[in-house]
């Protein structure tokens, strides 16, 4: 949705994400952008070269952060570690809400470093949801949560994605962070319409978009983030916006990284996808 | 579910990456996968987590190979994968961030040094060379001491502490300079942040011109970093006796005294030697202020 409690009341256009192959351009050119989203992890350190970057970022651009290591999902307890370097680096943003992504990824304190798909059941959803719960309360920021790609389904799942993730979100009173080109990988890899999950989420919740290019192999599609965003996702996207409004929507690019221009041309064409559907709705 | 699954995640892959067909007990994968993952019309079940199992892999063995470049070098490339997923495969990640994947590395090839073999020495001082530079990039820094915060304090009373992203080696090879050498020859690898998808396998068995191994040679040096980029700074055998009985807490004048007095050079202004080093060392920041 446009403004709203879940992504602190902010209408905040096209972003992109920060990336170290663009610091030199970013940081020499200071390209008119919206704003970037940052990956909190890369920032979570006690001093250098990446706060150096940040600080001047900041004095800038309108910066988001966007986590990769959170694990709402995972049965273990936070890692209070990890939460105290977020709560420091959220304070020293000022970001206006913060995402992480709906899965899980540590196990007994040992990482796997990815985002794991959850089983979609009743328990696992009020586990997360606490989970989400005390890490807003602990944070003081509004939390927005994003669903994964995946190429596994659970026997135990007791209902669809969309379902599960309408369930953790109302149970945690959190936004969504609306991953449209993860819906399409999903909806791929699982064999369901992916625009009956963008019609059946709590549209009022959705704080954020991303899109982002993936990768079709022969038996699946993977969430690549190394191409530009596809046909199919752009169709989504419009009919994502027409559905939430005109939303923060921000476009991944995490590999093979083209040039800054290139980055931004391509998320710009969110802009056109936009007014067109806002048109359409308006009229 | 969660467990079972990280357990099958951390399996190393078969040679031709692969997940490995039999569990722990000799039972088929295949039947443990099935249990709690569904088929679909394309992927069994075994290949479904067989996807997350590569992932896991590559992205780790990426991030070494990437962080390690030097000691890539010393044990060759082949064997660092294999040493690398060895490593992984006792020492899982213990930290939300992959800048620590190494940070057992040294400890593991003390442990089990034929993973180096012939290399050992070269290997462990390219390692703690190589963990040097991680703290040096982003390790926390504390303000700076100024002239005034130790004017009243003589020199027999005064300890002066170091920056925590300052790592002091005493090493048997010149790792710098075949590190330099190493990193000429290799481009910049970048690294995907946000995606979870991983797919192709790490970057190994790349041929590359062979650096000439670094001859043995005792080197001090310091790491660290100044306006936050990184350096490497060769000191002295008695600067670095200096440096490292401050670390310890000793005050200015006992390691002054200490490292003069071992010293085997002789035509020494020692006075003015010393105070050029501790006014290098204060230009640098590296003295600093206890939080």
């Amino acid at each position: 949705m446009p403004a709203n409690a879940f992504n602190g009341f902010t209408e905040y256009g096209i972003g992109i994400g920060l990336r170290v192959p663009h610091y030199r351009h970013i940081l020499a050119k200071k390209p008119v952008v919206d704003w970037f989203e940052i990956i909190s992890e890369n920032f979570m350190v006690d001093g250098g070269r990446p706060l150096e970057v940040l600080d001047t970022i900041l004095e800038q651009y309108r910066v988001v952060q966007h986590g990769v290591a959170s694990y709402f999902g995972s049965a273990d307890k936070f890692d209070r570690e990890h939460l105290k370097r977020l709560k420091r680096l959220v304070k020293y943003t000022n970001t206006p809400w913060l995402s992480d992504h709906l899965c899980w990824g540590s196990v007994d304190g040992r990482y796997t470093h990815d985002l794991l798909p959850m089983p979609y059941t009743f328990a696992v959803a009020r586990h997360t949801a606490e989970k989400i719960r005390f890490a807003r309360d602990y944070l003081e920021v509004p939390i927005c949560v994003e669903n994964v790609s995946s190429y596994a389904e659970y026997h135990a799942s007791e209902m669809t994605e969309w379902e599960f993730l309408s369930e953790v979100v109302e149970q945690a009173d959190c936004g969504i962070l609306l991953d449209v080109n993860n819906i399409y990988v999903s909806s791929q890899n699982h064999n369901f319409d992916p625009y009956e999950y963008l019609n059946n989420v709590p549209h009022h919740r959705v704080g954020q978009i991303h899109i982002a290019g993936h990768s079709k192999f022969e038996k699946y599609t993977l969430d690549t983030h190394d191409h530009p965003v596809l046909d199919p996702v752009w169709k989504m996207y419009a009919h994502a916006i027409q559905r939430v409004g005109n939303t923060a929507t921000l476009l991944e690019w995490d590999d093979r990284i083209p040039s800054f221009e290139e980055v931004h041309h391509e998320a710009l064409k969110a802009n056109e996808f936009r007014d067109t559907q806002l048109a359409t709705t308006a009229s | 579910m969660q467990r079972v699954m990280a357990s099958a995640l951390f399996r190393p892959l078969t040679s031709k990456w692969g997940m490995q067909k039999r569990w722990v007990d000799g039972a088929p994968m295949e039947a443990l996968a099935s249990k709690f993952i569904k088929p679909n019309d394309r992927l069994n079940s075994f290949e479904r987590l067989e996807i997350y199992n590569r992932q896991y892999w590559f992205r780790v063995l990426d991030c070494l190979y990437d962080d390690y470049p030097g000691l890539r070098a010393v044990v060759g490339e082949r064997r660092f994968m294999k040493m690398a997923t060895a490593y992984l495969t006792q020492y899982p990640s213990d930290s939300f961030t992959l800048r620590d994947l190494g940070n057992r590395l040294e400890q593991f090839l003390r442990a089990e040094p034929h993973w180096s073999a012939p290399r050992e020495e070269l290997a462990l001082d390219m390692v703690r060379f190589e963990w040097a530079q991680v703290v040096a990039f982003d390790g926390p820094a504390h303000p700076p001491l100024t002239p005034d915060d130790i004017l009243d304090t003589p020199p027999s009373k005064l300890q002066l502490r170091l920056q925590p992203y300052l790592t002091l080696l005493e090493l048997n090879f010149a790792v710098d300079d075949f590190l330099i050498a190493i990193k000429k020859r290799e481009s910049d690898v970048l690294r995907g942040e946000a995606s979870n998808a991983m797919n192709s396998a790490p970057k190994a068995a790349v041929v590359r011109k062979r650096v000439r191994y670094p001859k043995r040679e005792k080197v001090h040096l310091a790491v660290h970093r100044h306006d936050n980029l990184l350096y490497y700074k060769r000191l002295d055998q008695e600067a670095f006796a200096i440096l490292t009985s401050l670390s310890r807490g000793i005050t200015v004048e006992d390691a002054c005294l200490e490292a003069v007095t071992a010293s085997k050079r002789t035509d020494v202004d020692w006075s003015a030697e010393i105070k050029s080093w501790f006014d290098a060392w204060s230009a640098l920041g590296w003295f600093c202020r206890t939080p």
